[in-house]
């Protein structure tokens, strides 16, 4: 045999400490490039649209031309693709792995949405064309309405609201419209303390006096606490369920009948919808306005922080008073729109008009196209594996890490763990970066706020087991680092694109924007 | 359930692990009345990927598309051509299915093109800052008045009769109850705005005069005396722009005084989509920095050194201050945002200028060719890609008898203003880089054929 | 040296000097706060009653209402927390003062702690 001693070594020699990964000239770290901004790589004479040449004319600008330098710097289509391109790689998302925010219900974005919004009958229609020419539109937003009225059943839904905190405006000004018909001038709104933070300052923004409600030991509203501040100056109790803890509020129908019996209306915190779906109806708990997120529940796509989409379905008694735009289906089928014009005869009390046109038609069809594929078994399948997937990975965890309710029973969809029993000086927040080295997005922490260091794990149900298997593998490894005191675990991440990031310099000396290094250093 | 990876098996599996007999067993908390037994009755099950497209495309097929058609609409929405890159660029993953950047070390990629965003927003606008977007142009308006008012400690506002009116109405229906004082009044068919009385109706008490511009009929006109006026008494001007593309060929609000400049984002980068999801943009003075509603994103430093970005000043925010905060605003309209940027850095200072020529330049030619028709005049004197047609009859069946033939002719200000018929004769008409000199022809021949 | 130094269960301090006081939080608050980003303060002229809200202290993650330990009316602010917040983490009780009052009632001063009493006030906690 021939003897070839030459050639490429197939085992790589081990690498000693001194000799581990060596800065580079560039900043970058093979697949990881560091990106500058674009007032850094562009410039204002670059463009990567073309356009034909404009046809001579007159100037009807008046003396308004823009004579000064915009500073807005272009790029051409490959340098804008490879900016944005590399700039997406330093983001975690659903698409890499499990994103267990809780309280977010981050879920698989199917793509069949993705296209279906993007068909030029519903992406490329104006909000103001002649109804005849957009019945498919409107039989969406009629359709979807639908779904949500029997989903939650509810007597109709508000479809304007641009998000879910907007759909809390919308319902608390819907329960105002109410009362002032009525000639009540209620002040206050009572909301519990574990609430998300848009609850109170929604009550607010509406000019009402926020009171808090207490929790009770087991991490639910305290009923008798709730009855005895009850009177005729509350005009809604504000009340999320399943609450921020992960647990169905199991009094919520003695909670409705006893805020209806004092003249008050019950307003639902619908963020976690997603764990009673097709399981639940909140019309039969006596709920008379909840928020639906389109994009927790029925998967439309978080974008980085919105666009969001939340509906509120409304009791009978409230559904009078909602916004316009409204959708009626009419005999033949057609459907019309309730607007400005036709308001009068069709809908006397509505509270008016809450942003310019019908709402946030591309979620709604990505909505749409989510519920026909899941149907109402698909559906009620869903609430089921959500609240399976978090009860799976309560009982997995609760040995290594303090479950505040864990011996209430059941969670629902989400899991809630406190820093109780931590290492001393080691907390919520370093589990959450070292959950980033371990390549997970940290669980939602520090909130709710009334466990402390609170770490609130929504696994949503399209996570596999071995999806789990693996979180659960980390967090267990991790919060076993954290209670044995390992110090190293302060540092993370250390495989981040970025290590934790000074948010005290950024909050005292404020940079918003970009400025020309020369006038950045004068400024000074 | 294509979307749902658990196994039966699975399913027995992890039920052991907890301890639970049945998944029943896991919703004991409800209330034995309030749990289904099964599926919600009238409601279909589960389909296929190919039957949900199907469902869809039929209802979508039922829309007459902008592009199907020669196209005249505007009046708080564009269309404008969109780069074939944005629309792969904002489908990349990372972006579409992050969420909001509160984990900075694995968000460096939207919270620099947040960073980015901001600063080609308040360049464009002509403020100091900008924060990360809003849901829509009419709620960032009506943001404006509050934050004015927080400003000033004033609670009347005067909004110009050239303000979009459903923008108007949204800011009616929050001022009902908040207390919030509005003046308006419904525009005229006059080629002047209504500055001089806004003038003439700021007082002591006035927080802020808010001004569209180009307005809703398309007419734009030096803010510089506005400004003045509003600032001599301690008031703020608020300055609302429905289309930015604009502010590639005329003024910036922010350079003639404006103190808070908000908007419409949809044109640059966003589609028509039947009225959403669009993006509010915000901009104000660096004084205003810690009034301002909204998320913002900064610069700072990580624990090696590195420039990085983070969310901050957030204790504006509902998530912190809870019911002191500046608004209740808890997201902003990222992905929007995201497509505003990239169409804005493939423009480039040099593309919006050539895109703003260009919409200016088809606008005149057709203005010239619709004002040319017998009874027809055209309101404006100065205009940029809108303006104001005024008919010989009520233009809302004259849009919908167009529409009939096929052409999507402009919006009527009967269907803006339904209670204001003396103003039901005008027809608001944009013109767009996505019209071409045939779609004019055939608007024309067509209005022409309909007033005879 | 502070022969007319008050505190109060709010953790706030007062210096007295004839009818001008000189109010700010804690060495003790400061720390609890963390790391102070900015200092909202009232506009000079504004008049108090005891217990009005009167100035925000923030850090990154929080805001806290800091309330009128006494009635008076706003005589100067310490434009130095404008561009230096931190100061009142480096020298809260010195440097790092918030804003003078013209008391209007000097008999709210009864009652308030003194430096050892507040010491031993903190220690309780």
């Amino acid at each position: 045999m021939t003897m070839l001693k030459e050639g490429r070594p197939t085992a790589p020699t081990p690498v000693e400490e001194a000799h581990m990964a060596p800065a580079t000239a560039t900043g970058n770290r093979a697949l990881m490039l560091e990106e500058k901004l674009i007032f850094e790589i562009g410039s204002t004479d670059t463009t990567g649209v073309d356009f034909a040449v404009a046809p001579t004319g007159e100037n009807r600008l008046g003396d308004l031309a823009r004579a000064d330098a915009i500073g807005l710097p272009g790029l051409s289509e490959q340098e804008t693709v490879r900016h944005y391109t590399r700039l997406s790689r330093q983001n975690y998302a659903i698409d890499l792995g499990l994103f267990p925010l809780g309280s977010c219900t981050m879920k698989h974005n199917p793509r069949l949405n993705e296209k279906v919004a993007r068909m030029p009958g519903f992406a490329d229609i104006h909000p103001l064309q002649p109804q005849s020419t957009v019945q498919g539109a409107l039989g969406v937003i009629n359709e979807l309405a639908v779904w949500l009225i029997k989903l939650t059943g509810m007597h109709g839904v508000a479809m304007t609201p641009k998000a879910g905190a907007h759909g809390e405006l919308c319902g608390l000004l819907c329960i105002r419209a109410a009362l002032e018909a009525r000639g009540d001038a209620r002040q206050v709104v009572l909301v519990p303390e574990s609430a998300h933070g848009t609850n109170p300052a929604t009550a607010a923004f509406c000019g009402y006096k926020v009171e808090d409600i207490p929790a009770t030991p087991d991490g639910r509203v305290d009923l008798e606490a709730l009855k005895a501040r009850l009177g005729p100056d509350v005009a809604a109790v504000m009340i999320t369920n399943p609450n921020t803890c992960g647990l169905f509020e199991r009094d919520m129908k003695v909670i409705s009948d006893a805020v209806h019996a004092a003249g008050a209306f019950v307003y639902c915190d619908g963020a976690n919808f997603n764990a009673i779906v097709g399981r639940v109806r909140p019309g039969d708990l006596g709920v008379d306005a909840m928020h639906i997120n389109l994009h927790k529940t029925f998967s439309t796509p978080h974008g980085g922080g919105g666009p969001g989409s939340g509906p509120v379905v409304l009791s009978e008694a409230l559904a009078p008073f909602g916004p316009l735009p409204y959708t009626a289906r009419m005999e033949d089928g057609s459907i019309h729109l309730i607007e400005e014009e036709n308001v009068g005869e069709e809908m006397p009390q509505s509270f008016g008009r809450m942003s310019a046109f019908h709402g946030q038609m591309g979620m709604f069809t990505r909505a749409l196209a989510y519920i026909l594929s899941h149907g109402a078994d698909g559906l009620r399948q869903v609430a089921e594996d959500a609240v399976l997937n978090a009860n799976y990975v309560l009982r997995s965890l609760d040995d290594v890490l303090d479950a505040p309710f864990g011996g209430s029973g059941p969670c629902m969809h989400e899991a809630l763990f406190s820093d109780k029993g931590l290492a001393e000086g080691f907390t919520t927040l370093d589990i959450a970066k070292g959950l980033i080295d371990e390549g997970f997005h940290p669980m939602t922490m520090y909130f709710p706020l009334v466990v402390h260091g609170a770490m609130l794990v929504e696994p949503t149900e399209t996570e596999s087991k071995a999806a789990l298997d693996q979180f659960i593998l980390a967090l267990r490894s991790l919060a076993e680092r954290a209670k044995a005191g390992d110090e190293a675990l302060k540092g993370a991440p250390y495989h981040a694109p970025r290590r934790r990031l000074d948010e005290t310099l950024a909050a005292r000396k404020p940079v918003l924007s970009w400025s020309e290094p020369d006038l950045a250093a004068a400024a000074e | 359930m294509r979307y749902l990876p658990l196994t039966d098996s699975d399913r027995q599996a992890m039920l052991a692990t907890i301890g639970a007999a049945s998944i029943d067993d896991l919703f004991v908390d409800v209330p034995a009345e309030a749990r289904l037994s099964g599926t919600i009755p009238d409601l279909p099950d589960h389909a296929s990927e190919m039957a949900v497209e199907r469902h869809m495309a039929a209802l979508a097929r039922k829309n007459l598309s902008a592009g199907e058609a020669p196209f005249f609409l505007g009046a708080g929405a564009y269309k404008h051509h969109v780069p074939a890159s944005v629309d792969h660029l904002i489908q990349r993953g990372e972006f579409l299915t992050a969420y909001t950047p509160y984990q900075p070390e694995i968000a460096q990629g939207t919270l620099q093109v947040l960073f980015e965003f901001q600063t080609q927003v308040a360049r464009l606008l002509g403020c100091d800052v900008a924060n990360a977007s809003m849901y829509d142009g009419s709620t960032a308006c009506w943001e404006a008045i509050v934050m004015a008012r927080r400003i000033t400690r004033r609670g009347k506002a005067l909004l110009s009769s050239g303000l979009h009116p459903h923008y108007v109405s949204v800011a009616q229906t929050m001022a009902k109850f908040t207390g919030d004082h509005l003046a308006y009044e419904t525009p005229e068919l006059d080629s002047k705005t209504d500055s001089q009385k806004l003038i003439a109706a700021i007082d002591k008490d006035t927080s802020c005069v808010v001004v569209q511009y180009p307005d809703i009929l398309g007419r734009i006109e030096d803010l510089t005396a506005l400004a003045d006026a509003a600032h001599a008494t301690g008031a703020l001007l608020v300055a609302v722009v429905t289309e930015p593309v604009a502010l590639g060929a005329i003024k910036a609000p922010g350079a003639m005084g404006a103190d808070i400049v908000v908007g419409e984002g949809q044109s640059i980068g966003v589609g028509l989509q039947f009225g959403g999801p669009y993006l509010g943009l915000f901009a104000c003075k660096q004084k205003y920095v810690r009034q301002m509603p909204g998320r913002l994103c900064g610069e700072t430093v990580d624990a090696a050194g590195k420039r990085g970005f983070v969310l901050t000043l957030s204790t504006r925010e509902q998530h912190i201050r809870r019911e002191k905060a500046t608004s209740n605003i808890c997201t902003n309209s990222g992905l929007c945002a995201l497509a505003f940027s990239i169409h804005m850095t493939l423009l480039g200072e040099k593309g919006l200028r050539a895109l703003a020529g260009l919409n200016h330049a088809m606008a005149v030619q057709a203005a010239g060719r619709l004002a040319a028709l017998p009874g027809v005049t055209l309101m404006n004197d100065s205009f940029f890609n809108e303006f104001t047609l005024v008919l010989p009859k009520d233009a809302r069946d004259v849009v919908r008898r167009l529409a009939d033939r096929g052409v999507l002719g402009g919006v009527s200000l009967g269907r803006l203003f339904p209670t204001a018929p003396q103003i039901g004769n005008g027809l608001v008409v944009a013109v767009t880089e996505t019209v071409t000199a045939e779609d004019i022809d055939i608007f024309a021949k067509a209005l022409e054929e309909e007033l005879a | 040296m502070h022969m007319s130094r008050y505190f109060t269960d709010e953790h706030e301090w007062i210096d007295v000097e004839g009818e001008i006081a000189t109010v700010g939080i804690t060495d003790y608050a400061q720390e609890q706060l963390g790391d102070i980003v900015f200092v909202e303060l009232p506009a000079e002229g504004t008049t108090f009653e005891k217990g009005d809200d009167a100035a925000v202290v923030e850090s990154v993650k929080a805001a806290s209402d800091v309330y009128a330990p006494i009635s008076g009316e706003v005589v100067e602010t310490n434009s130095a927390l404008e561009d230096e917040p931190a100061l009142v983490n480096s020298d809260a009780e010195e440097d790092g003062w918030f804003f003078k009052l013209r008391l209007t009632d000097a008999s709210e001063l009864e009652g308030l702690m003194n430096e050892a009493a507040y010491k031993k006030f903190v220690a309780s906690l």
